[in-house]
């Protein structure tokens, strides 16, 4: 059973759960970027929760089954040409599904029952876009290897979410370099506009610059998902799923594990702003 | 030995310490409860944890209570790397440290060199043992995309970019030789310990 990528979409990209524990080789985590809308994907067709399924951004995707099929597609609100978000949907033999634009959020989570069956590289089926390991992100013609369907049947006909926030807040606690910073509680009162600069590796802010207490250079340490990283120019990088291992400028604070797919869904132009976590 | 432990999130403590990979190797011998991965870099370690299993106080004691063992590195064979030096910060690195663009090819390609840490990407190996004069600053705002093989410095190390991603560093040249290769067991050319050598080639 393949999938045919008919047209890839703005950008889209396999993914599962991650290589995590290869940090001190230079490789990071990736995986999908909102876990618990990949999660939800997967739970939906009956896969195991970290079965690799594909990261939409932005919409776009148009696919063709060669034979019946389950998918099930989450995260960003994104127009359907069959069935709708957050339950299985049966595609037949030459059936497509097409994505439109996301009109909320950004990345969409396409599972598969069966799950995308192409090599594992150290262990893991996600496209690192830093590192550039695992498949490479999808192309138009590409046939998508689908892995046998689970024992496991689908139990769930929809999983109501949430509306994503018009105005995200994204928690933080102290980083490691929150004293090189003159006034570090300036990023709790600053508002940011997500920069269209921002991508899996991180992402990037506008607003007024922090000023540093410190101007001295940082040695080079290990930096850890939700890592907001503060260049000279003073607008912090908050690092995502392909985020790099080490970095050489100061963390001020850190972005809550459970906010990162949150952070997932903003979409460039969008305001937001950063909350102590209690 | 003193160690300061600064908060990561809450999954992670970074220890500052002036002997990063003696302390990484007490640590690991000990591995204590919870203790997921051992991020070492140049001047600290990153221990993450598993939040369910400990916390960042009862950890803490535990680190504070390490005392780093004697980490001879051994050796992990010299690889040359031949470099094209025809990089965008040349003349900037001239400029700043007052030589001339020969000079700065002289002495970044007469240098030795030491793996001393990876990390930022796969295959991406802080070199120690540059000339101090070369001591320059990271640019102020990275760069989005650098391509692979460039061969850039930044503080006291040198660094082959091993792909093509974003960086900071000033880039002096580029090499043919692929410092990362997944299809290579091991994938990564220079290990820490691998004393490296750049020789400057024609275009």
């Amino acid at each position: 059973m393949k999938l045919e990528v008919v047209r890839p979409g703005f950008a889209t990209t396999v993914q599962d759960l991650g290589r995590p524990g290869h940090a001190a080789l230079g490789v990071g985590r990736s995986g999908a970027a909102d876990r618990s809308s990949f999660r939800l994907a997967n739970r939906l067709v009956g896969n195991p929760s970290g079965a690799a399924a594909l990261e939409v951004t932005l919409g776009g995707l148009v696919l063709r089954a060669s034979a019946v099929t389950t998918v099930a597609v989450t995260g960003a609100a994104c127009p359907l040409s069959k069935g709708g978000p957050n339950g299985p949907i049966t595609l037949w033999p030459g059936e497509k599904l097409a994505l439109g634009t996301a009109v909320s959020g950004l990345r969409c989570y396409v599972a598969v029952r069966g799950g995308i069956d192409v090599p594992p590289v150290l262990g893991s089926r996600a496209t690192d876009t830093l590192g550039k390991l695992g498949p490479p992100p999808l192309a138009a013609g590409m046939l998508l290897p689908i892995g046998p369907a689970p024992q496991a049947f689908p139990v769930v006909d929809l999983a109501p979410r949430a509306a994503l926030p018009a105005s995200p807040v994204l928690r933080v606690t102290p980083g490691p370099r929150r004293d090189w910073f003159a006034a570090p509680d300036d990023l709790l009162s600053t508002v940011y506009t997500v920069s269209p600069d921002s991508d899996r590796v991180g992402i990037r802010f506008t607003g007024p610059p922090l000023s540093r207490a410190r101007h001295d250079e940082l040695p080079s340490e290990a930096c850890v998902p939700g890592s907001l990283q503060v260049p000279p120019s003073g607008r912090p990088i908050l690092f995502h799923a392909d985020h790099p291992t080490t970095g050489g400028y100061p963390v001020l604070a850190v972005v809550e594990e459970e906010d990162l797919d949150l952070a997932a869904q903003l979409r460039p132009g969008q305001t937001v702003r950063f909350r102590r976590a209690s | 030995m003193t160690v300061r432990l600064l908060p990561c999130g809450r999954r992670g403590v970074l220890v500052e310490t002036g002997d990063v990979l003696g302390y990484q190797a007490a640590l690991a011998e000990l591995a204590p409860d919870g203790v997921e991965e051992l991020v070492p870099a140049a001047r600290t370690l990153l221990v993450r944890f598993d939040p369910s299993v400990t916390d960042a106080g009862r950890l803490g004691a535990v680190l504070r209570a390490v005392s780093p063992v004697d980490s001879a590195t051994a050796d992990a064979g010299e690889v040359v790397l031949p470099v094209v030096y025809d990089g965008e910060d040349l003349a900037e690195v001239a400029a700043e440290t007052g030589l001339s663009v020969d000079s700065v090819i002289a002495r970044h390609s007469g240098g030795s060199y030491v793996s001393a840490f990876c990390g930022f990407a796969p295959g991406f190996a802080y070199l120690s043992g540059s000339d101090p004069v070369l001591h320059v600053a990271r640019r102020s705002s990275p760069r989005t995309r650098i391509p692979p093989g460039s061969v850039a410095i930044a503080g006291e190390y040198s660094a082959v970019y091993p792909s093509a991603s974003p960086g900071g560093w000033r880039l002096l040249g580029r090499t043919t030789v692929p410092v990362w290769d997944v299809e290579r067991d091991p994938p990564n050319l220079l290990p820490p310990g691998t004393r490296v050598r750049f020789t400057a080639v024609p275009s």
